[in-house]
Parts: C-alpha cells; sequence; structure tokens
C-alpha cells in the first residue's frame, strides 16, 4: 500500500489504536488536517486554543491509561502545546504530540511559524523526534508510542516537516508490529536480593507506614498495593497523585501527607521507624525541609525509574521496577515468610495514630452564614455518591478536593501535582468525559484558574460532552492570597481582581447552563439541579467564603511534626475581606 | 572529585544538545566535553569531565542513562583507566628564551611543530594535569594561546564500553 506521509500520519494513528486526536489547524499541518478530513475513524477534538489540546488528551490519559494524542501546527501551535507537555511530563502522563513543522529545507531559515519544537521541548518530553525522511515516518510513529508507554511514562513530540506529509510524494506503507531500541530498555521486575532485604525489614518494623504515590496509578497497581497494606495491616498515606490508587474510605487510609496532608499521615511519616516509598518520588510538596524529613525511619523505595531514587531523600533499600511485578513478588515473599509482624507493636502505633486523628484536623466551621468550601466539596462527594472523575485546576481548590473528596478508585482524580498549571480543569473534563461520555465528570476550579483556559466552554458545547463545573468563586488567586496572609502579613499584592466576568452571563454566551449560588443552603439542591441535566454543561459559580484557608499547612522549611493547624475562630463573616 | 564518563551514543543529531542541555538545566558542571562518531558510524562516543559530590554523581549518571538517545555509560574513575587530552601552545619567543622553553617542552615530552622567528607551538598529550604542569611552567606572558581538547579515556585491561 502505498500513501503520502499525511495519510501514513493518520493510517499509523489508527493502527495504533487512537480513538481520539485533540487539534487545531495550520499551515504546516494542512495536508495533514486535508487526510484527516477524507476519514472517518480517527476522529479529530478541535479545541479554541493548543493549551487546552494538550490538557484534554492529558485528561484522557490520565482517566483511561491510554496515551493522549495530540496535533498542533508549527510555531505558535507548538510554542502553545508547551505548558501542556510541560504538565503531562511533570506527572508522568504518556502523549504523543504531533507538531507541524516548516519544510525541511528551510529550517533554520527563521521561516514563517518557524519555532525549534525540538529544542524548546527538550527538557520537558521524555523524548522527541524530526521525521527527516517519509520512509521512516510510520516507525517513527511506533516509536514514540513505545517510549512514551513504557517505563515511566511521558510524553514524546514527533516534529513533522511540511513537505514530509506532501500529497504527491507516496511510499509503501506498512506499521510495525512491534519496535525496538536498543538504547531503551526500561527495566520491568525487581531485584531479589533487594526486594527480601526489604520484606525482612518490613516486618520487623515496630511503626512502619505505607507511602504511595502517582506511580501506582500510572502502573495499574492497585490491587496489588490493596492486597498489600491489607495484609500487613499497616498504615498508608497517599501524595496528591496517588489519590484514589487506595481506598480513602478505608480503615487503614490516614489521609494525604505533605503540605496540606492530614495531620496524622504528617506525624505518622515523622515518628516511624520504616518507611515503603511505593510509585512516589519524595517531591518536596511531601517532603517539607529535607533536614527534617522522616529523622527516625529506614525507607524502601520501589520505582521505574532509577533516576527518582534517592535523588533528594537517600534510601536505604532501593527497588527498581514496575510497581506491579516488584508488589507481586513482595506479596510472595511475605506470604512465605517464617517472620511474621510484629503485632503488639503495630497495635500501639495504630493507638498512637488513631490519638492523632481524633484532633479531626480537617474540620472546619460548620455554622457560617457565608458557604464554605469544604462544604461544596463535602456535598459533591455525596451528590456524586463519591463515583465522579473529578478534575481540578490549580490553588486552595485543588488541595480541597483532595482533602475532602475521598476517592475510592484510581484515575478518578485528575490533577496538575507535578507543575500545577492553572487552567488544567475544564480542558482535562473534556478528555476525560469523551472517554467516559456516561460517567460523571466534575470539574472543580476557581474564579482565577477558569479563565486560563475558559474558552473551551465553546469546545464542550461543540463536541457535547456535559460536565459540571464546580467554580470556588472567592475574588481571590486563594493560595497566593493565602500566602501573602501568612508570610507577608496580609499584603494582598495582585491577587485579587477588580473585574471578574458573570460567570453566569458568560456560560449561557457558551450555550451552556450557568446558576449562581451565594448562601450555603442552596448548595447541595443546586448540584443535584445540575447533575440531574445528563445532556447540558453547568457552570455552578459558588460565591464562598474569602477568608478560608487551606489547613492544615506545614509552612516553607518546617518538618512533618510542625504543621500548622487551623485555629477555632467562630463565625467569619467578620472577617470578610473585600 | 572530578570524574571522566565515556558515554555511548546513538550518532543522531541533537544527541549532543540532549547532553549539555541536560547538564545546564539540572545545575551540573562540564568541565571539558569531547565527541566524535566511533568506528561504528551509527555510534558516537562522548567523554565528558565533571565534578561533585558521590550523591550528585549518581544522580550525573541516573539522569545521562534516562535520556534515550544514550545507549551505555561508565565512569571512568571508578576503575583504572587511562586519560589522555591533547593540547597545542603558541608561545612568544625571543633568542634568550628559546632554550629554556625548548627544554621545558623536552621534559614534557612536548613536540615543537611549528615554528617562526619569535614563535613556537608546542604539541603534547597526557593527563590534564600534566599539561596544566607545563603551563605553569611557562611564563605566561609568552602565552600567546593554548587549544586544549579536553581529556578523553579509556579502561585499562580486556573490559571496554561497546554494544
Amino acid at each position: 500500500m502505498e500513501l503520502s506521509g499525511a495519510q501514513i500520519l493518520v493510517q499509523s494513528l489508527i493502527d495504533e489504536g487512537v480513538e481520539y486526536i485533540f487539534g487545531y489547524p495550520g499551515g504546516a499541518v494542512l495536508h495533514l488536517y486535508d487526510a484527516l478530513f477524507q476519514q472517518d475513524e480517527l476522529k479529530h477534538i478541535l479545541v479554541r486554543h493548543e493549551q487546552g489540546a494538550t490538557h484534554a488528551a492529558d485528561g484522557y490519559a490520565r482517566a483511561t491509561g491510554k496515551p493522549g494524542v495530540v496535533l498542533v501546527t508549527s510555531g505558535p501551535g507548538a510554542t502553545n502545546a508547551v505548558t501542556g507537555i510541560a504538565t503531562a511530563y511533570m506527572d508522568s502522563i504518556p502523549m504523543v504530540i504531533i507538531s507541524g513543522q516548516v519544510s525541511l529545507p528551510v529550517i533554520g531559515s527563521d521561516a514563517f511559524q518557524e519555532v525549534d519544537m525540538i529544542g524548546i521541548t527538550r527538557p520537558c518530553v521524555k523524548h522527541n523526534f524530526l521525521v527527516k525522511d517519509v520512509n521512516k515516518l510510520a516507525e517513527t510513529i511506533k516509536k514514540a508510542f513505545y517510549v512514551a508507554t513504557t517505563g515511566r511514562p511521558g510524553p514524546v513530540v514527533i516534529d513533522v516537516p511540511k513537505d514530509i506529509t506532501a500529497p504527491n510524494i507516496k511510499v509503501p506503507y506498512k506499521y510495525p508490529k512491534k519496535v525496538s531500541i536498543r538504547s531503551y530498555n526500561p527495566v520491568v521486575t525487581g531485584h531479589k536480593g533487594q526486594i527480601k532485604k526489604a520484606v525482612d525489614l518490613l516486618l520487623s518494623a515496630q511503626k512502619p507506614i505505607i507511602y504511595s504515590g502517582g506511580g501506582v496509578v500510572l502502573g495499574e497497581a492497585s490491587k496489588e498495593l490493596i492486597e498489600f497494606t491489607q495484609l500487613l495491616g499497616y498504615p498508608i498515606t497517599n501524595t496528591l497523585m496517588g489519590l484514589g490508587s487506595y481506598p480513602a474510605s478505608d480503615k487503614q487510609f490516614i489521609g494525604m501527607l505533605g503540605m496540606h496532608g492530614t495531620y496524622e499521615a504528617n506525624m505518622a511519616m515523622h515518628d516511624s521507624d520504616v518507611i515503603i516509598a511505593i510509585g512516589a518520588r519524595f517531591d518536596d510538596r511531601v517532603t517539607g525541609k529535607l533536614d527534617l524529613f522522616c529523622p527516625y525511619a529506614k525507607i524502601i523505595h520501589i520505582d521505574v525509574d532509577p533516576a527518582s531514587i534517592s535523588k533528594t531523600v537517600k534510601v536505604d533499600i532501593p527497588i527498581v521496577g514496575d510497581v506491579k511485578p516488584v508488589l507481586k513478588q513482595m506479596l510472595e515473599l511475605i506470604k512465605e515468610s517464617q517472620k511474621k509482624s510484629d503485632k503488639k507493636a503495630l497495635e500501639q502505633w495504630w493507638n498512637q495514630i488513631r490519638h492523632w486523628q481524633a484532633l479531626n484536623c480537617l474540620d472546619f466551621d460548620r455554622t457560617s452564614p457565608l458557604i464554605k468550601p469544604q462544604y461544596v466539596i463535602e456535598q459533591l462527594h455525596e451528590v456524586t455518591k463519591g463515583d465522579a472523575y473529578v478534575t481540578s485546576d490549580v490553588g486552595q481548590h485543588q488541595m480541597w478536593v483532595a482533602q475532602y473528596y475521598p476517592f475510592n478508585k484510581p484515575r478518578h482524580w485528575i490533577n496538575s501535582g507535578g507543575l500545577g498549571t492553572m487552567g488544567f480543569g475544564l480542558p482535562a473534563a473534556i478528555g476525560v468525559k469523551l472517554a467516559f461520555p456516561e460517567s460523571e465528570v466534575a470539574c472543580v476550579t476557581g474564579d482565577a484558574s477558569i479563565q486560563m483556559c475558559i474558552q473551551e466552554l465553546s469546545t464542550a458545547l461543540q463536541y457535547n460532552t456535559p460536565i459540571k463545573i464546580i467554580n470556588l468563586n472567592n475574588r481571590y488567586m486563594g493560595m497566593v492570597r493565602q500566602w501573602q496572609e501568612f508570610s507577608y502579613q496580609s499584603r494582598y499584592s495582585h491577587s485579587y481582581m477588580d473585574t471578574i466576568p458573570e460567570f453566569v452571563k458568560l456560560a449561557e454566551a457558551y450555550g451552556h447552563v450557568g446558576m449562581r449560588i451565594t448562601k450555603p443552603e442552596e448548595v447541595r439542591p443546586a448540584l443535584e439541579a445540575a447533575f440531574a441535566m445528563k445532556d447540558r454543561t453547568v457552570f455552578l459559580d459558588i460565591m464562598t467564603d474569602q477568608t478560608e484557608n487551606v489547613y492544615p499547612m506545614i509552612e516553607a522549611g518546617k518538618g512533618h511534626h510542625e504543621m500548622k493547624l487551623r485555629v477555632a475562630t467562630g463565625t467569619s463573616t467578620d472577617r470578610e475581606l473585600a | 572529585m572530578k570524574h571522566i564518563i565515556s558515554i555511548l551514543m546513538e550518532n543522531e543529531s541533537g544527541a549532543l544538545s540532549r547532553v549539555a542541555g541536560l547538564f545546564s538545566a539540572r545545575g551540573y558542571n562540564i568541565e571539558s566535553l569531547t565527541v566524535a562518531p566511533t568506528e561504528d558510524p551509527s555510534l558516537s562516543r562522548m567523554t565528558l569531565v565533571t565534578s561533585g559530590s558521590e550523591e550528585i554523581i549518581e544522580q550525573i549518571t541516573k539522569q545521562l542513562n534516562k535520556l534515550i538517545d544514550v545507549v551505555k555509560l561508565v565512569d571512568l574513575a571508578e576503575s583504572f583507566h587511562i586519560e589522555r587530552e591533547l593540547m597545542m601552545v603558541k608561545i612568544k619567543t625571543t633568542l634568550e628564551t628559546r632554550d629554556e622553553i625548548r627544554s621545558i617542552a623536552n621534559i614534557f615530552r612536548g613536540k615543537i611543530i611549528d615554528v617562526t622567528p619569535s614563535t613556537y607551538i608546542i604539541e603534547m598529550t597526557g593527563p590534564s594535569e600534566k599539561l596544566d604542569a607545563f603551563i605553569a611552567a611557562i611564563n605566561p606572558a609568552s602565552i600567546i594561546e593554548a587549544v586544549r581538547s579536553g581529556a578523553t579515556g579509556i579502561s585499562r585491561g580486556e573490559k571496554g564500553l561497546h554494544l
């Protein structure tokens, strides 16, 4: 079969099993768009800005586990995609981004809409390819998917010069079933000796804790993690990215850890004598001040990426491998082991943890006449029966979802953890809804974040992706305001927007339903009404308490045992800021 | 401590910038870098001299290994190896200094490869420290320019870095 480069690209994606491609046309990809037009297997989702394309593909990937695919043109199309590519890179999300490029003979001449996409994306992709020969196009695409989805996943860019896709140059096409790359051989199973040492250490622990992260979600190891945790009976805490990989409603789950984690999780980390880190990378938002991090603990670390091990925190027993097979290997050893964990020590440990839990660190003012954002999230959880896919933007609202929406299943909590990209939530929700049209998809956002990709409301209408947008509107960049309150003596420098659009009208202008909620008693009925509108995107503009802060908190330079807790202040009407 | 990291990588355009970019992005220092194709034209051999604590060197080798184009690498400082660097120095001479410069060059096994009435060019190879020592032995005011290749190295014995 002889095909043009453009046809090869489209056919390769179909043969790879790609369902959706998120993109935006332009000069350098016109041949490709012409090839897309002449087929109907691969569905193209036309976004309103290339950043939206990358986040939508990213949301799709996070929810399904399948790679997200993006198509953008050269120059500004490519640079607009960079934020989304970096977002996926920081959270190890498999994506393949196809960017148009100017024709090979004019590369380097500052041609119209030319940027060095390979150079620009080099530090924020797992790998990138410039296609210089149409005969190698299909193989390059296969390699890109292989690299993106194996080992520690990540985004891969394929830069395709326009002349490579020319309709008049046809070459034989065959999509390779398999590729191998001699310089790329990700490790899968763990080293047996290390695993044995780890199991010995785990079973001799007095105050153990399991600290697991996004690697468990990415590695589809939720089932193994649950079996492992319940067999041992140890407490488990999740990172922001790991939420859902262990059921939050289970009694062994002691909440998220880190800057806005629970008091009990952070105290348990601080006091523990053995920590097993599973698919987590000791991010600075998790560890707090490194010198004070877990002073008494021996640390076991399972990670597919050797470079994640001992990067910031020196570990005692590193195990390089995919989380799933390694956990299976460990489970076998634990079951066979003569050694048993110290029941009495464990009981004392749990007593200590229950004591910390009794502090009820996530409690908030339930009598306030103002809408408390935490209350909104709790109600969202009830109305959706804890079963929704929830995307978020970045800031206070993101932390409140992490704290007050207990996720029981992996891949349901979709947020930008590593890069912290405002504007992520709405396009990501569209990607999730396309993947799971029958499931409830909520985008929890704030009045600042939502404005960063609000144009995608138009995409949501075109492709009929009825999502529910929960806008926690406090007229501030809440997290910036909170830091300014704590660290800059309440000098609220540019964290307040004097002009905020009327979101209800805006939602209506985009063809959706808008609702404005100003009283606590309206929250529940509004959520119920919104989710009852199965075929409509609904924008709930919820006016929340402006002064509310995210608690508890580890402030910069502090350790896990130095958390700032909420001080009871009674009602907060007199604390209205603006 | 100084480390000589020898890297076997795909001979692809952009491979060098991936390594250089990694070092600048992560704040590692490069003292010198040499690169050329190997006997197998599909592979390049890069020799990189860097310094840092054990932890930093461990991160550097892990991050380098993570680059898709990197096939293999070895930290030569971990075992017996031979290190060589090439230097060419152009030195201003006078009737009074010519003999002395020549004899110093001889002591260091240097070769005079170009002569004019007022200059010598001296070629010298050896471990980087030897080249440093030669430079230190010459009056700095008389050095017109010194060109150094950066260190390259190979491990001793039967072991080698190959596919």
